[in-house]
């Protein structure tokens, strides 16, 4: 089969919440959610589709992933490793740009969403 | 043309500094591109972008007179179409996606052929991370299907972000005042405030440009060999699987040799020192070779190309509102040219937009990558002189494939071999990272003991007559 990356089935999880990792992930096809668990319950935080990354939390800091991404329908993603990414920004950083600029999209819809939060307290 | 003679490298700084900004780009300013292989469309795409994030607003013109729709050596840039692990992960950061119906195959495996044996050297996440493309829109005669050319795909990208292109064979490049033209084959010309030459090494521009500037040296070349075989999806799926078949003989003059699958077909790619019909003769009439197809039986090709790769990068690759990226400029000795292309598109991008473009801008932002590339490149030379020797010795290539094998067999301990071999095959780390990691004592160890081993009678490198399996093969 064309295509890169690697196959994963519907309802599938690529990562889970609280465990480490070295990686980020780019969807090739298909669709992701990304659920927050807590209390034993769920929460849905995004979906993402073709070209979207998401992981990249993992790259920058050793800390635990923040979120379980799961895969709505058949999905194809592509793995960057820590070691190719941070050599390239290395090399040039305007690679690490576009991370940059989604991390910065994030940031302010999550603002956006405790506003509204707060404001319906 | 006086290339070289402006290069200023002898200017005091204070001039530099004064001159810096007359060699910055204005709002208006025009930029032509020769050339629309991977540098020439990627220097667009990146130049363009970060234009555009500043607020810059500046044409860009390609120049290219092939057209990568069509099937055939016309439609076609001629090259092996192994986009590189390094390669691919980096345009995925960049959020340049190959789609579907450019990448002809997802490979994840590097299957080694030796007359000792074959060994199969997975990637450790059994993810799909290089791509088999098509440089233009498949074989000549082959069926249309639903592909798009690599080369074409680019473009694209270029042209969606505000490049221009002309359909139009550049003949010459001059100086004329402050500014440089571009003269066509049909009498067009126009001038700019920067000229990017990306025309590669199969084209004449390059001697043209050398014999115009006495201190320019084009970049040295030698002839290759591609072909295409057309041997249908389920027989390719069945022999080759997704993997790149890598062959190691003994035959003086050979570089690097390799079957890639794609689609229908699977590519044939010989490097080294001028491919020739008796280099050929050899390769085809190997037991290696003929046993990787269906019958032992070796088809008719589809489609031949004899291009030329550079082998030592041209100097200088820069001068004022000039500069050669891509092969034009330095590219990898053999190996991931379309990732040096990427480099140094973006290298020489980055330098006009935010430095300027005279050759004191190129001296300190652009030239420094090439030559890193042209030293790795002479480290290079020196592991495929090793590789050389290999090919000549027999007890080196069983050593070699029993301790891959035994990597391959194991999950946890590290692949030392397999890794090298790898970064090798796949152009995805440098030469000198690969290279520094055969120094170290353990892999010198591991090495020293599978030599041992794998010659001692029984061994199922010692037993093999031809294109006998090592068990860490693994079939398709
Ligand atoms: C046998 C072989 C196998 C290879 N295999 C691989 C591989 O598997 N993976 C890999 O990464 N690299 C491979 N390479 C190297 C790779 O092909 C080159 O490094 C890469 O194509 C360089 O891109 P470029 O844009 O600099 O030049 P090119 O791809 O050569 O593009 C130059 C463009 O300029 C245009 N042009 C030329 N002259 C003019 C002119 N006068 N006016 C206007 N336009 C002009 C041409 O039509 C062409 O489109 C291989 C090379 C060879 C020879």
């Amino acid at each position: 089969m064309a295509g890169l990356g690697k196959e994963y089935k519907e309802g599938e999880v690529i990562v889970r919440q609280g465990e480490t990792g070295n990686c980020m992930f780019v969807i090739q096809d298909g669709e992701v959610e990304a659920v927050a668990e807590a209390n034993g319950k769920e929460l849905r935080l995004r979906t993402m589709g073709p070209n979207e990354f998401f992981g990249e939390m993992a790259l920058f800091e050793n800390e635990t992933r923040t979120a379980t991404i799961r895969a709505t329908r058949p999905t194809r993603i592509l793995t960057i490793d820590k070691k190719n990414f941070l050599g390239g920004i290395h090399e040039d950083p305007s690679l690490a740009f576009r991370i940059v600029q989604t991390m910065s999209h994030r940031i302010r819809d999550l603002t956006d969403r405790l506003a509204k939060f707060e404001e319906g307290d | 043309m006086r290339m070289a003679e402006d290069l200023g490298l002898a200017r005091d700084v204070g001039r530099k500094a004064q001159e810096s900004q007359a060699w910055a780009l204005q709002d208006g300013s025009r930029i032509a591109v020769i050339g629309a292989g991977p540098a020439g469309s990627m220097f667009s795409y990146f130049f363009l972008t970060m234009a555009e994030t500043i607020g810059l607003d500046v044409g860009v013109d390609m120049y290219e007179p092939r057209r990568f729709c069509h099937r055939g050596p016309a439609g076609c840039n001629h090259c092996g179409g192994v986009v590189s692990e390094t390669l691919i992960q980096r345009l995925a950061t960049e959020g340049i996606m190959l789609p579907d119906s450019v990448v002809q195959r997802g490979i994840e495996s590097y299957t080694l052929h030796m007359d000792v044996g074959d060994v199969e050297i997975a990637t450790p996440l059994m993810e799909k991370r290089i791509a088999a493309i098509y440089r233009g829109n498949g074989p000549r005669q082959s069926v249309p299907l639903d592909t798009h050319s690599f080369d074409g795909y680019l473009l694209q990208l270029a042209e969606q972000k505000g490049a221009r292109i002309i359909s139009r064979l550049v003949t010459d490049v001059r100086r004329e005042e402050d500014l440089m033209s571009v003269h066509c084959a049909d009498q067009h010309c126009d001038q700019y405030e920067l000229v990017v030459v990306a025309s590669g090494v199969n084209s004449r521009l390059s001697e043209m440009l050398e014999s115009q500037s006495h201190n320019f040296k084009r970049p040295a070349r030698t002839k290759t060999f591609i072909c295409e075989f057309h041997l249908g999806r389920e027989v390719i799926r069945e022999t080759f699987g997704p993997s790149m078949h890598v062959f190691l003989l003994d035959i003086p003059r050979l570089e690097f040799a390799a079957l890639i699958p794609k689609g229908d077909y699977v590519t044939l790619c010989l490097l080294g020192d001028d491919i020739d019909d008796e280099l050929m003769e050899r390769f085809f009439s190997s037991p290696e070779v003929q046993n990787r197809f269906p019958g032992a039986i070796i088809p008719e090709h589809a489609c031949h190309c004899y291009p030329r790769i550079n082998i030592r990068a041209a100097v200088p690759a820069y001068g004022d509102r000039l500069v050669m990226i891509g092969d034009s400029g330095s590219t990898r000795l053999f190996k991931d040219g379309i990732g040096a292309a990427y480099k140094t598109a973006k290298a020489a991008a980055k330098t006009a937009v935010f430095h300027g473009v005279g050759a004191e801008n190129f001296e300190r932002h652009y030239a420094p990558l090439c030559q890193k590339i042209n030293r790795d490149n002479q480290v290079g030379k020196f592991v495929f002189s090793v590789a050389s020797l290999v090919q000549k010795a027999r007890f080196a290539r069983r050593g070699i494939l029993h301790m891959t094998a035994n990597e391959q067999k194991q999950t946890v301990s590290p692949r030392r071999m397999s890794d090298v071999l790898w970064d090798l095959f796949s152009g995805s780390e440098s030469y000198t990272n690969v290279f520094l990691r055969t120094l170290h004592p353990a892999y010198i160890g591991s090495l020293l003991k599978n030599l041992v081993v794998g010659n001692l009678p029984g061994s199922a490198g010692r037993n093999a007559h031809s294109s006998s399996q090592e068990n860490g093969h693994v079939q398709h």
